[in-house]
């Protein structure tokens, strides 16, 4: 999916009982609840013309309903595990995990307040940011994600690669995602085709600045 | 040069120092296999040589690589592959990954290698180099291009069937593997059907089936842009899984794309004839590994004859 926005609503979807809380990361070892594909926060069409209804069906209804199937069988395969005591499948099943529950995260005002400050500190320019991760996005060979990542410890924002469905936190802990963009051939290609760079050059008036901000804010108020 | 965001290979680096320059990054496997096979023959993928000028007082210069057609118009491998894809995946990526190595590598020392030795060289153990995505994806390209054909599809006979039998135990279990293999490769890769014949520790790379026996067919897949030449195995057939290969067609159901690839498409007598170079290439390298032992032996007996020489000097000057 083209960019992942956490909003109050589609954090509800995330659990049977309707209650908030971001999965994999905060559920408790045992009773691990079951996900359900969270309905976005707009319609199929909302996103055209940078992104197409059909790319947003596909994308949300398919590859995005896949991985929440695939991250409830493994969380049923490692609470299996784990009853039996399987530890090398509990290491297993990590990566799918990983993998599939990375794929559970992930328009146009600029930001404003002390994201934007922090964005033209940093970076010269709103322009210029975009202009990296437009840079560092096409430059990702076959599939992953391109971030921008607020590094918590050094309060420094930062543009991150992540491989295949790696979520940000493989860069470390530290790493909080602000923004995270698809540069999985299935983003773009039905529309874009082969031009990953116009994909990401006309993402920039859908990408949700307002949730960044919200983030960024709830580190430093 | 842009520096591209690498991603891991599926090999390790193995635990000696890094080469000091990309070329002796080859060493001894490839040297060897250029050495010893003389006969330019049809070795297919091997040394896919461009030709190369020597101007008087400078450096050679080298001519470019080429986008190679496939073997068969864009539009012959319909309803199972679509002209448009054909367009796209043929018409601008792997033209894409033709242009950049060519812009890439002009004026280095990759300039004068064959296709084979750049993917090689900027494998690099692993710590791949910016050429090698471009060079190894063209290849894979030609290769999967020639791995289907108008009307493909059926099954193998003769050797190839022999050999599925033997190492898969049936050639249904083969295809249960290479559709398992496809379909699991996360991300964009690819899968292979190759012929192992090696020695098990290869120089360039870790050897990701060590404890293999030599001498067999065998499934693997690979990230991204990374192939079996850099375990020295020969590849035989490939399924491409980048989604760009798919997409259009099929959209996420790979799975779909893989049937079509495996009922329709493959071309059993391109897999046939690429085996009969790879064992070809085996007995080859076999011979070459017996003479170099014996000349070695040769060398060390040459020792002993010039001690008992010297002997007899000695003899001699007593006799003064």
């Amino acid at each position: 999916m083209a960019l992942r926005t956490l909003s109050r609503k589609s954090l509800a979807g995330l659990t049977r009982n309707g209650r908030g809380g971001l999965g994999f990361g905060l559920v408790p070892v045992r009773g691990l609840k079951t996900f359900t594909l969270p309905d976005l926060p707009y319609d199929y069409g909302a996103l055209e013309p940078s992104i197409s209804r059909e790319i947003m069906e596909i994308h949300h209804l398919k590859h995005h309903n896949t991985y929440v199937d695939n991250f409830n069988k493994a969380l049923d395969n490692l609470e299996q595990a784990m009853d039996t005591g399987d530890s090398s499948t509990v290491v297993k099943l990590q990566s799918a995990l990983k993998f599939n529950g990375g794929g559970l995260e992930g328009g146009g005002e600029p930001p404003k307040g002390s994201l934007g400050w922090e964005v033209d500190n940093q970076f010269g320019s709103l322009q210029s940011l975009k202009q990296k991760m437009m840079v560092e996005g096409s430059a990702l060979q076959g599939s992953g994600w391109v971030w921008l990542a607020l590094d918590k410890d050094q309060k420094k924002l930062s543009v991150e690669c992540t491989a295949n469905q790696d979520p940000l936190i493989v860069k470390g802990a530290n790493y909080v995602p602000l923004l995270g963009i698809d540069v999985w051939e299935h983003a773009y290609y039905l529309q874009y085709k082969n031009v990953r760079p116009d994909y990401l050059k006309y993402i920039w008036e859908v990408v949700n600045w307002k949730y960044a901000s919200e983030v960024y804010e709830k580190e430093y108020p | 040069m842009v520096i591209l965001a690498v991603l891991a290979a599926a090999t390790t680096p193995p635990p000696f120092a890094a080469p000091n320059s990309l070329t002796s990054a080859l060493g001894p496997p490839w040297k060897g296999l250029t050495g010893s096979l003389g006969s330019p023959s049809s070795l297919q993928w091997l040394k896919k040589q461009r030709q190369c000028k020597r101007k008087a007082g400078t450096s050679s210069i080298c001519a470019k690589f080429e986008l190679k057609p496939p073997p068969y118009p864009l539009d012959a491998l319909e309803p199972h592959m679509s002209k448009e894809t054909l367009e796209y995946h043929w018409g601008k990526h792997h033209r894409g990954y033709v242009d950049n190595l060519n812009k890439q590598i002009e004026g280095t020392e990759l300039d004068e290698l064959s296709l084979e030795d750049i993917i090689l060289a900027t494998h690099n153990n692993g710590d791949l180099l910016p050429p090698f995505n471009n060079a190894a994806q063209i290849w894979n390209h030609d290769f999967f291009w020639e791995s289907m054909k108008p009307g493909g599809g059926g099954r193998p006979s003769g050797e190839l069937l022999e050999l599925i039998n033997r190492d898969f135990g049936s050639f249904e279990r083969f295809i249960d593997d290479i559709r398992l293999a496809a379909a699991t490769q996360f991300g964009s890769g690819w899968a292979w059907l190759a012929y192992k014949a090696n020695r098990l520790d290869v120089e360039n790379a870790v050897n990701p089936n060590p404890t293999d026996e030599d001498k067999r067919l065998v499934v693997v897949k690979s990230p991204n842009a990374v192939n079996p030449l850099i375990w020295d195995y020969s590849p035989l057939l490939t399924i491409d899984v980048w989604e760009h290969a798919y997409y259009l067609d099929v959209q996420n159901r790979r799975a779909d794309y893989i049937t079509f690839f495996l009922e329709k498409l493959v071309s059993w007598e391109a897999v046939s004839s690429r085996l009969e170079i790879a064992k070809a290439r085996a007995v080859e390298r076999e011979e070459e590994e017996e003479r170099r032992k014996r000349e070695e032996e040769e060398k060390s007996s040459d020792g002993e004859v010039a001690e008992i020489y010297v002997d007899n000097k000695s003899d001699d000057s007593e006799a003064e």
